[in-house]
């Protein structure tokens, strides 16, 4: 017993009437109290928030921030006819196959003229990317009189080299040696004295497929690929997520049918997604025997999952639209339809947009739906159309995690600082719309 | 609205029959998740190296390739499956009712399993007895009768008095996971065979020897930690005293973070993997559906090139993705198998 209530008490018993003013006076502090605690916990969990997102984002961002650039090396190559072993350098037949491949090694040869031996040398050939052959062929195919020259190019350096430099302090010390040996760092070390290794933006990264190879794999075919999955569920799911809404508000009598479809709309926008990856692998592929891995048959599985979530905004945002709007133009004389079409639904449109936008943003972070349906794969070629086989962001993000590749790393984390970029814009683009097109009565 | 109805419906039966008859331009893969960092890098320079399109890969796990791969012939089914085990005789069985009947089996090489810590903590010699006794459910009674009782362990150093004082503490897949399966076959099992009376049941009660040798512990000791590999290691490097279980290529790409430890006397090396000396590695494997090869374009050339002496030959690519590859004879019996589409049978 504390001594406010004591004296309550006390008071009491000596059989005067305390005043009102006197009882909230002396509870005032402890009221005060209470406030500042109450508020104080709502701040608590806004930091403990903030702090988890500062957090993940440092975490992000300090992992990824390097895949943004990429390790290039110098090489002085020869571009001979002969050396790329053609005969006529007006044929693209010609231009295409030619050993390009061949002459990068010839010129790490030259320029490391000590190596001997079958193994080393192909430890000194590993010192480019597998892929370098196809940046100078484009190279050549661009600008065919380069032919005949000797020219310094510079290609896309190994990973291993990528992770090695990227992780390299100034005067040399503390870096990643992973998988290289003595030697190899030697000849790296070499080429850096020279200034024949430098870090690029790495153009890559957002204008190629995947790839196995670290320093070739791009995010395009994924954000294409999800691109054309959105644009599937969005042409889909809004125009059926606000027939159903607007049918429902404006038009179904209140009865237990009614009731039970609204029931089970709200239950769907509830259902673990996994299931809805179920039903379209039933219906679609097995069914339907579309194939597995298009575009087309995941924005239908992603369409049945946000259509609730439209469906609910809708109906929301045509119940916000006042009945004195309705009841107006219908006492003028328009009909049912003509009052929905020129009066409700573009009152209710910028509560509809957020919903579908956020409905949107839901699907492009989705990836168990799509594991059903084949969309968690390898695709290397960026897809064309919606019948083309493509994966999504999330699921890229999902399969670079699991590579054994140490650079793969730093790529996850900037392919999720990518997904994250348009996560963010598609929602403050519902923010703005909302603030933008609002009309409060 | 009847008309358009009906103009929706012609259009969604146009769709799928269009789905149905078109031709697939690109071979479908499915399977272990295992075998997919090899497989992609053989599809991804078969795609770039000829005017084939590169072939989509999915990472399905070898149980799941199999089903998708035994349910029929036809362009809507997958025409490879990767496992990194070999078909059982139910799948087969499976792919025989359900018109799949040529199937061709082509063994691609081997993955070393590693059980690892973090490279801070001393390394671990370990044999596979002491793995047994550490992860299975019921272990032989410690009094040396010949009986079973619930693993009692709870430190290294009750298990083998030479290992270091620390709570046994081991991160690895869960049941779904190939590399799950054989690690129970190769390492528990190794070592429960270590004990000749329950060697001696193998030929008198074969279920209750699997159960006894291949049953992991659920009290605690035993941590599931999920299929990604990468999240084993990330854990071992912030918990020194832990084990974990992962594929080789994760020991070979994290040098720095963790170690190997040593079986039976064997560090998980390349070389020690490849001549067979480390005792806890298993076979990769693909199927191939034979009925596919000459309607899908490109079959022929993709089998040539992942058996080509550059893919997995002792110098192949694949072998510096981390895959170990066959011996010699061995690799010339695959590659010709392969050339004459040698039928599976079983």
């Amino acid at each position: 017993m504390n001594k406010d209530q004591e004296q309550i008490m006390t008071t009491e018993t000596s059989g005067q009437k305390p005043n009102t003013i006197d009882l909230v006076n002396k509870n005032l502090a402890k009221r005060y109290r209470a406030e500042k605690r109450f508020r104080f916990y709502g701040l608590a969990s806004i930091a403990f928030g903030v702090l988890c997102l500062v957090f993940l984002f440092t975490d992000i961002i300090g992992k990824g921030h390097s895949a943004f650039l990429q390790t290039y090396v110098k090489l002085n190559v020869d571009l001979s006819a002969e050396a790329l072993d053609i005969s006529d350098i007006n044929d693209p037949n010609q231009l295409a196959g030619a050993n390009y491949q061949g002459v990068l090694k010839a010129a790490l040869r030259e320029r490391f003229p000590e190596v001997s031996g079958r193994r080393t040398k192909r430890k000194l050939y590993g010192t480019v990317s597998n892929g370098a052959g196809f940046e100078v062929r484009q190279m050549v195919e661009a600008d065919p009189s380069l032919i005949g020259q000797k020219i310094d190019v510079w290609v896309h350096a190994d990973d291993d080299i990528d992770t090695y430099y990227k992780s390299r302090a100034a005067d040399g010390s503390g870096a990643y040696t992973g998988r290289m040996s003595e030697q190899q760092i030697g000849w790296i070390e070499a080429l850096i004295a020279d200034g024949a290794i430098e870090k690029r933006f790495n153009t890559t990264f957002f204008n190629a497929g995947d790839s196995r190879e670290p320093e070739q794999a791009g995010i395009r075919g994924a954000i294409v690929g999800s691109l054309l999955t959105l644009l599937v569920t969005l042409a889909l799911s809004f125009p059926i997520g606000v027939a159903a809404a607007v049918y429902l508000e404006e038009y179904a009598k209140k009865n237990k049918f009614t009731e039970f479809i609204e029931v089970n709309i709200n239950n769907l926008a509830a259902v673990p997604s996994i299931i809805f990856g179920l039903l379209g692998l039933a219906i679609f592929i097995n069914f339907f025997e579309m194939p597995r891995s298009i575009p087309l048959v995941g924005g239908f599985v992603l369409t049945l999952m946000t259509l609730p979530t439209i469906i609910i905004s809708s109906r929301a945002a045509i119940k916000a639209v006042p009945p004195s709007i309705r009841e107006a133009a219908l006492g003028i004389g328009a009909s049912k339809m003509q009052v929905i079409l020129h009066h409700v639904l573009p009152l209710a449109m910028p509560g509809m947009l957020t919903g579908a936008i956020i409905g949107m943003a839901q699907a492009l972070g989705e990836t168990a739906p799509l594991l059903m349906i084949g969309m968690v794969a390898f695709i290397v070629d960026v897809p064309g159309g919606i019948a083309d086989p493509a994966t999504v962001l999330p699921v890229q993000i999902f399969l670079w995690s699991d590579s054994p590749e140490r650079a793969f790393v730093e790529r996850t984390s900037a392919a999720i600082m990518v997904l994250l970029a348009f996560l963010i814009t598609m929602n403050a683009l519902a923010v703005w719309l909302r603030k933008r097109l609002e009309r409060r009565w | 609205m009847k008309k358009t109805l009906m103009i929706a419906t012609v259009a969604a039966t146009a769709m799928s029959a269009q789905f149905a008859t078109a031709a697939r331009d690109y071979i479908s893969i499915v399977g272990s998740s295992t075998v997919y960092p090899f497989a992609t890098v053989v599809a991804e320079r078969f795609g770039k190296s000829t005017n084939y399109k590169t072939p989509k890969i999915e990472s399905t796990g070898s149980g799941g390739g199999m089903k998708l791969f035994c349910q029929g012939v036809g362009i809507s089914h997958p025409d490879i499956t990767n496992a990194s085990r070999r078909i059982k005789s139910s799948e087969f069985k499976m792919c025989q009712e359900n018109g799949v009947k040529g199937i061709v089996e082509v063994l691609i090489g081997y993955d070393g399993i590693v059980i690892g810590n973090s490279s801070k903590a001393k390394q671990m010699k370990l044999t596979r007895k002491d793995i047994f006794l550490a992860l299975a459910k019921q272990v032989p009674n410690p009094n040396g009768s010949e009986t079973l009782v619930d693993n009692p362990y709870k430190t290294w150093k009750d298990v083998n008095p030479a290992l270091p004082n620390t709570k046994i503490e081991v991160l690895g897949p869960p049941p779904t996971s190939g590399t799950r399966d054989a690690f129970q076959e190769l390492a528990l099992e190794g070592g429960c065979k270590k004990f000749d009376w329950i060697k001696a049941m193998k030929k008198k009660d074969k279920k209750q020897y699997k159960k006894i040798c291949r049953t992991v512990r659920e009290d605690g000791p035993y941590i599931e930690a999920g299929e990604n590999d990468n999240l084993i290691v990330q854990k071992l490097n912030a918990n020194k005293k832990a084990l974990g279980i992962f594929g080789f290529s994760f020991l070979d790409q994290n040098a720095d973070k963790i170690q190997g430890s040593m079986v039976d006397g064997k560090n998980p090396t390349f070389e020690s993997i490849a001549e067979g000396s480390y005792p806890v590695s298993r076979p990769l494997y693909f199927y191939v559906k034979k009925d596919h090869v000459g309607t899908i374009p490109g079959m022929k050339e993709y089998l040539a090139e992942f058996t080509s002496e550059k893919a997995f030959g002792e110098e192949g690519y694949l072998s510096e993705k981390g895959m170990i590859p066959l011996g010699t004879p061995e690799r010339a019996k695959v590659a010709s198998d392969v050339k004459t589409l040698k039928n599976l049978a079983m």
